[in-house]
């Protein structure tokens, strides 16, 4: 079904689901036919232009896609400051934290429920770290009338209490994870044992673009609206595409969704950032590429932060969304391939990023695309002034104001 | 005839007993459960994310972690294991990532130095054979399967496709150590399994009680009993040992005396 060239990056994954020697289906046999299952249907509803108009019609009347492709003139200016004569690139910004619910997350739990409708399961399940991807699931569980359970480590419960408290007012359950680390991969864990012991009639709305296949694939598919409008509005704005696409990455899903399409244009150059919290020489971050090794977890083959025995390591940044031990396999495949150059920043660097767009743009935007902001305001100095880069805002900042405010000390 | 044929052509069922290396004395534990009559012993590897098991093996999985248990230590508890009891199989249970972190055939090599026999890896199905099966197959030890409620016909050859040992039939989807499937499915299933393969059906998950044991045991070729007895590991600690061979002895009666 791909039309892709032979050496087009996007043509992963192969049938089996594996990018490269990465992803693939690491699940425990009672899944399996499941996972097998959710392929078929996957294929039948990428066929059926019947799914593409329904999902679509709810990104345009629900979500509010398009999202806005915005030039940030007062901040591509205060990075100029510094810049040599001629330095300083055009920075644009591909809005999707205005998107419902105030993220990228949204986008794919529209495709994952309408795929779950389709399969006829009646019982959502989803596990959250932030709290964004319980807030986007336990929504789209609202307006289609499902029942919803979101598996969230009790730490991560105590750290993002109003996202707890939205998931609730949707009618959520929410349930904390006292297990293991009691963060993000332990909600998954559980996730996936909940999954394991209700096959007959529960759908895992996994919320980035890793698990097993078809997950990494079908994530990426659902989030790469994002670049595909970026795309057409890059050459509607500007006449011509961007020469540097900068996100932030903890599983991927929304630095996937801005690259995928671009990944075949040979001048566009992409950068994911890691989050490396208190520095990658620690243990305190949460870079898997930059400082993990090849594993198996959650159902795929990807980079992990792990000891020497192949135990799991807790990733540790200021965003909740970002310190997952893991990464999706396609990074992994498209790190050792070289077609994306990963980067990471750490805390106190994505504290002033996130400070930066407050004073220059009147965004506040949140703590993950806050890495890639420090990221920017590295590059945009280094790049001449005719040069675009085109980074995804994937998320605002209300959810983190409690933890900002208590980084720079003030009490709120 | 290999040490796993040996313990499946006995006049009973084979009751297979698993414990988790490294919580607490394991090797007294592991002498505990062949004097009380283990037809095969279950070691578990600890892993971090036991994606897979209840509460009961998680808490073990965290008690060994805790008290600093590497893959040099599960090795070496093997390795005694096998020099204290030469012809009681053993077979290592656990998750992919501790298996494959040197690599496969590092790890073949080590198990079979060790004198393991066979390796039951929750997360790597079929489809991700290659990730450790060929390495195992190499030297000789066992990639042992498992068969779900969920494994319909199509896909059962598959499953056995490669497979050693003996076919582990997880009676319930779910997670160890919950409730269990009534008997009459579970007669049900294995006589499906055992008309597709010759290799020996054993069933788990569930199982807590001799009358469960002896249930399974007049239809299945063994018995695997894992979280009733972790439980007794973690409760109990160093005064462990007489309570697993105390549930042991109970279980092996009762499936001795099973009606087939």
């Amino acid at each position: 079904m791909n039309d892709t060239p032979p050496n087009s990056f996007k043509n992963q994954p192969d049938d089996r689901g594996h990018f490269g020697e990465f992803g693939g289906r690491y699940v425990a046999e009672t899944l399996m036919p499941l996972i097998l299952d959710l392929e078929r249907e996957y294929r039948a509803a990428q066929a059926d232009p019947a799914f593409a108009a329904q999902f679509d019609d709810l990104l345009e009347h629900y979500v509010g896609r398009p999202s806005p492709l915005y030039f940030a003139e007062r901040l591509t200016e205060e990075l100029r400051k510094d810049a040599a004569p001629g330095h300083g690139a055009q920075i644009w910004f591909k809005r999707d934290e205005l998107n419902h619910t105030g993220a990228h997350k949204i986008n794919n739990c529209i495709g994952q429920i309408l795929l779950a409708m389709r399969m006829g399961k009646t019982r959502i399940i989803a596990e959250t770290g932030a709290g964004q991807h319980g807030v986007a699931t336990a929504t789209v569980c609202a307006r289609f009338g499902l029942p919803c359970v979101i598996y969230m480590g009790a730490e991560d419960v105590k750290r993002q209490s109003p996202n707890v408290f939205r998931m609730k007012l949707l009618g959520a359950e929410v349930v904390p994870v006292t297990s293991g680390g009691a963060t993000l991969k332990d909600a998954m864990n559980e996730g996936l044992r909940d999954w394991v012991a209700n096959v007959h009639d529960t759908f895992y709305i996994i919320g980035t673009a890793a698990g097993p296949h078809p997950y990494p694939e079908m994530v990426r598919d659902f989030q790469s609206v994002i670049g595909t409008e970026a795309r057409a509005q890059m050459l509607t704005r500007a006449g011509r595409q961007p020469d540097l696409l900068i996100a932030c990455i903890g599983g991927g899903s929304n630095a996937l969704g801005l690259f995928h399409p671009f990944l075949d244009d040979a001048d566009v150059k992409m950068l994911g950032v890691e989050a490396a919290g208190h520095g990658l020489d620690g243990d305190d971050h949460a870079a898997s590429l930059l400082g993990g090794a090849p594993g198996v977890l959650h159902g795929n083959k990807t980079y992990l932060l792990q000891d020497e025995d192949g135990q799991i390591t807790e990733g540790h940044s200021i965003s909740a969304g970002l310190d997952y031990p893991g990464i999706g396999p396609e990074h992994a495949w498209l790190k050792e391939s070289g077609r994306v150059e990963y980067t990471a920043v750490t805390d106190d660097e994505a504290l002033e990023g996130f400070q930066l767009l407050c004073r220059t743009e009147g965004i506040i935007p949140a703590l993950e695309p806050s890495h890639a902001l420090a990221a920017v305001a590295k590059r945009a100095p280094m790049m001449r002034e005719d040069e675009i880069i085109c980074m995804n805002l994937c998320g605002r900042g209300d959810k983190d104001i409690f933890t900002v405010a208590e980084k720079l000390g003030v009490e709120i | 005839m290999t040490r796993l044929q040996s313990a499946f052509a006995k006049p009973h069922a084979a009751f297979v007993a698993f414990i988790t290396a490294g919580d607490g004395d394991t090797a007294a534990n592991l002498d505990a459960l062949v004097a009380g009559g283990a037809d095969v012993i279950e070691l578990g590897m600890p892993f971090t994310d036991p994606m897979a098991d209840g509460p009961a093996i998680q808490s073990a999985n965290l008690r060994s972690l805790g008290a600093g248990t590497t893959t040099a230590d599960v090795l070496q508890i093997a390795t005694d294991f096998r020099a204290r009891h030469p012809d009681i199989p053993l077979i290592l249970m656990g998750y992919a990532n501790p298996m494959i972190r040197r690599g496969p055939e590092w790890f073949a090599q080590s198990a079979s130095d060790a004198g393991v026999d066979g390796v039951i890896c929750v997360d790597i199905p079929p489809e991700e054979d290659q990730a450790l099966g060929p390495a195992l197959r190499a030297k000789g030890i066992a990639p042992i399967r498992l068969a779900t409620p969920t494994t319909d016909a199509a896909r059962l050859p598959h499953v056995l496709d490669g497979s050693g040992g003996f076919l582990y039939y997880v009676s319930v989807a779910g997670i160890t150590g919950k409730q269990q499937a009534a008997t009459a499915a579970i007669e049900e299933a294995v006589g499906k399994l055992k008309a597709a393969t010759d290799l020996p059906v054993a069933v788990g998950f569930g199982v807590r009680t001799p009358e469960q044991a002896a249930a399974i045991a007049a239809h299945a070729d063994g018995v695997v009993v894992g979280s009733a007895l972790v439980e007794l590991c973690g409760e109990f600690g160093k005064d462990a040992p007489a309570k697993l061979q105390e549930l042991t002895s109970a279980m092996v009666s009762a499936i001795k005396a099973a009606k087939v």
